[in-house]
């Protein structure tokens, strides 16, 4: 590893090493995990006290859990004991957490409530002492029910990590007529032998499907209609179809808009019109009419005309307001890297708006999808291809020295398949890695 | 089981492509006038020897034309509307899923995988006079690229008597470990 970070980064290029070197890999997980505000879960998955859900910020196990109080709280899923994994099971309901070892007792909010053999300990043994607790993650704080948290004691709030990105989750949530959304219809866990950057990196790849594609678009537009459907598969078929546009579409109508701490989001891609409300279905006027009496006519068009594809929250969100997905990726080694993809229920629409978002689920992240599954040999043959020294630097200098200043603070691309979010990214990369973080790590 | 709402989409375009499955050219599946316990486990066998062949088309000929294969993303998943699946196909995507499988530009197959199943504990568990519930386990091996991967799991099969032969109304595929984290999942199981 090179003493200078800043090395690795340069303009329109990057060096393969900080895709490959374990040695980076582990800096990243402190440096940018250990500060980050780091996206955790949704509300509406712990909604009730007692309420759990086991995730990583990083590596690091941690529970979503929402306690007594009804407060939310992320803690490491560590007991103070032996350090053992304390809650095993992904999600559930608990009156308080036990670790299985020494049966060590927690309240749901990681203050600890008994221990057997007390009188075993040493004489100043407190169960009311703080160093016998499960720790706390930092700083927790919620935008509009996404719940994020920072191992970093101080630092800029959430609100202004995320910046103009918060107009992003309020599309998700300006979307249900109710102004409510809720995580519902389950979760794909998708694999691949790859560095944990190379996913948002292609996420909002313009200039890609044309090409990875290719195989799904051409069986997609050679599909005959005719052919007896039940319905799910309307929105994957269109989907496909869509990622057939020529260069032309990306170069002229799509956008790419990136934001300080490595955001981005590409926009001005499909509307309504071309793919939902091209159905006809009686659902979708059913929609309209539920989102205009709710919130008004000026209000719904306002919503329905916001055309914002992949929005990218660096270092390990993204999520698509449109349809309702979210992603969230956890590095497992330099070239290992896991992927959980949830859904999004818009309290007030039509059961038939979610059965349209998990018929797209399944075309856009499924596990088994004939889309994603390219995208994942991408990411494989990208590992692969990198872990050879025979070229060193990578390029991504599509677009370079041609963005142009956007009005809420960012730069967009001069069209949609600049590179300029990767470069965004990776500034915010080495702004993480080069910082010298140690006044605001965590005690440990 | 659930079953879906029936809807027949709106035929929405002029291109005019028969299905796959109706062309005539079908497998070599046993022609049968009942369906008793070894018809069904010869028809299984068949099926997962045009699969490990790579006989796509042949395989999806032995669906009817308004079947529906499904691998749920859950244990004792209930349906395949409210929750995401690994594959919900109905017929109009698998028989695009089968087309894709053929493309030299499916880079996901570039190299292929080669698949060995095997079949067992075969048994029907409701029949009536031209149709039946097949439930079996299996194993297969999938070898790509210096790797390999073992799947197994349960298989339910609707089977109905079309003629003298055996056609797939529905499959449901059980995998032991479909809530794991996964990589891609390109050949069907």
């Amino acid at each position: 590893m090179m003493e200078d970070l800043s090395q690795y980064v340069q303009p329109g290029r990057v060096h393969r090493h900080i895709y490959t070197d374990p040695a980076i890999f582990e800096l990243e997980l402190e440096r940018i995990f250990g500060v980050a505000w780091t996206y955790i879960g949704h509300e509406s998955q712990v909604k009730k006290p007692g309420d759990y859900f086991r995730t990583f910020i990083g590596r690091r196990p941690v529970v979503l859990v929402r306690d007594d109080e009804g407060e939310i709280r992320v803690i490491h899923n560590q007991c103070a004991h032996r350090g053992s994994l304390v809650v095993a099971n992904d999600k559930g309901n608990a009156s308080e957490f036990q670790c299985c070892y020494h049966g060590w007792t927690y309240h749901l909010d990681g203050r600890l409530k008994a221990v057997p053999l007390q009188h075993g300990y040493p004489r100043d043994f407190d169960i009311n002492n703080p160093k016998t607790a499960m720790v706390h993650v930092p700083r927790v704080q919620s935008y509009r029910g996404f719940v994020f948290a920072s191992e970093a004691r101080d630092g800029p709030g959430l609100e202004d990590f995320l910046g103009y990105m918060t107009t992003s989750l309020d599309d998700l949530v300006d979307r249900a007529p109710d102004g409510e959304v809720e995580v519902a219809g389950g979760v794909f866990k998708h694999a691949y032998d790859g560095n944990w950057k190379l996913y948002l990196e292609n996420l909002c790849d313009a200039a890609h499907p044309l090409f990875t594609h290719r195989s799904s678009i051409d069986a997609a537009q050679q599909q005959s209609d005719e052919v007896y459907s039940d319905g799910s598969g309307e929105i994957a078929l269109r989907q496909m179809r869509q990622n057939g546009a020529p260069y032309s579409f990306w170069e002229s109508q799509v956008g790419i808009w990136t934001y300080p701490n490595g955001h981005s989001y590409l926009g001005d891609y499909h509307d309504d019109t071309k793919l939902v409300a091209a159905l006809q279905e009686p659902a979708f006027r059913d929609y309209i009419t539920a989102m205009e009496s709710k919130k008004g006519k000026a209000e719904t068009r306002r919503v329905l005309e916001v055309r914002r594809w992949n929005s990218n929250v660096y270092p390990s969100l993204s999520f698509m307001s449109q349809f309702q997905q979210l992603r969230v990726v956890h590095p497992i080694a330099v070239n290992r890297t896991v992927v959980h993809t949830y859904n999004f229920r818009l309290k007030g629409a039509p059961e038939k708006m979610f059965r349209n978002t998990i018929s797209f689920a399944n075309t856009v992240n499924g596990t088994g999808s004939l889309v994603l599954t390219d995208d994942l040999e991408i990411y494989n043959r990208i590992g692969m291809g990198l872990s050879s020294a025979g070229a060193e630097w990578i390029e991504i200098g599509r677009g370079l020295r041609t963005d142009l200043p956007d009005a809420h603070g960012g730069k967009r691309g001069h069209n949609s398949t600049s590179e300029i979010y990767i470069r965004n990214m990776l500034d915010a990369w080495l702004n993480y890695m080069t910082n010298d973080h140690d006044a605001i790590r965590p005690v440990s | 089981m659930a079953r879906k709402p029936k809807v027949v989409s709106k035929a929405t375009s002029t291109r005019s492509r028969r299905p796959i499955g109706s062309r005539g050219r079908t497998a070599r599946a046993p022609a049968r006038d009942s369906l008793d316990i070894h018809h069904c486990e010869q028809f299984l066998l068949h099926e997962a020897r045009l699969l490990d062949e790579g006989k796509f088309d042949d395989w999806l000929a032995l669906f009817t034309l308004d079947a529906w294969y499904w691998v749920p993303s859950e244990p004792d998943q209930a349906d395949p509307i409210e929750t995401v699946s690994l594959i919900y196909d109905d017929r109009r995507l698998l028989e695009t899923r089968v087309r894709r499988l053929a493309s030299p530009r499916m880079y996901s197959q570039e190299p292929r995988s080669r698949t060995s199943r095997i079949v067992g504990n075969i048994t029907i568990e409701e029949s009536a006079r031209n149709h039946c519930t097949v439930r079996s386990k299996f194993m297969m091996i999938e070898y790509r690229r210096e790797q390999q991967r073992i799947f197994g799991g349960t298989a339910i099969h609707r089977l109905i008597l079309a003629g003298s032969r055996i056609r797939i109304a529905w499959k449901r595929v059980n995998l032991v470990n479909c809530d794991a984290p996964l990589d891609g999942i390109t050949i069907p199981f």
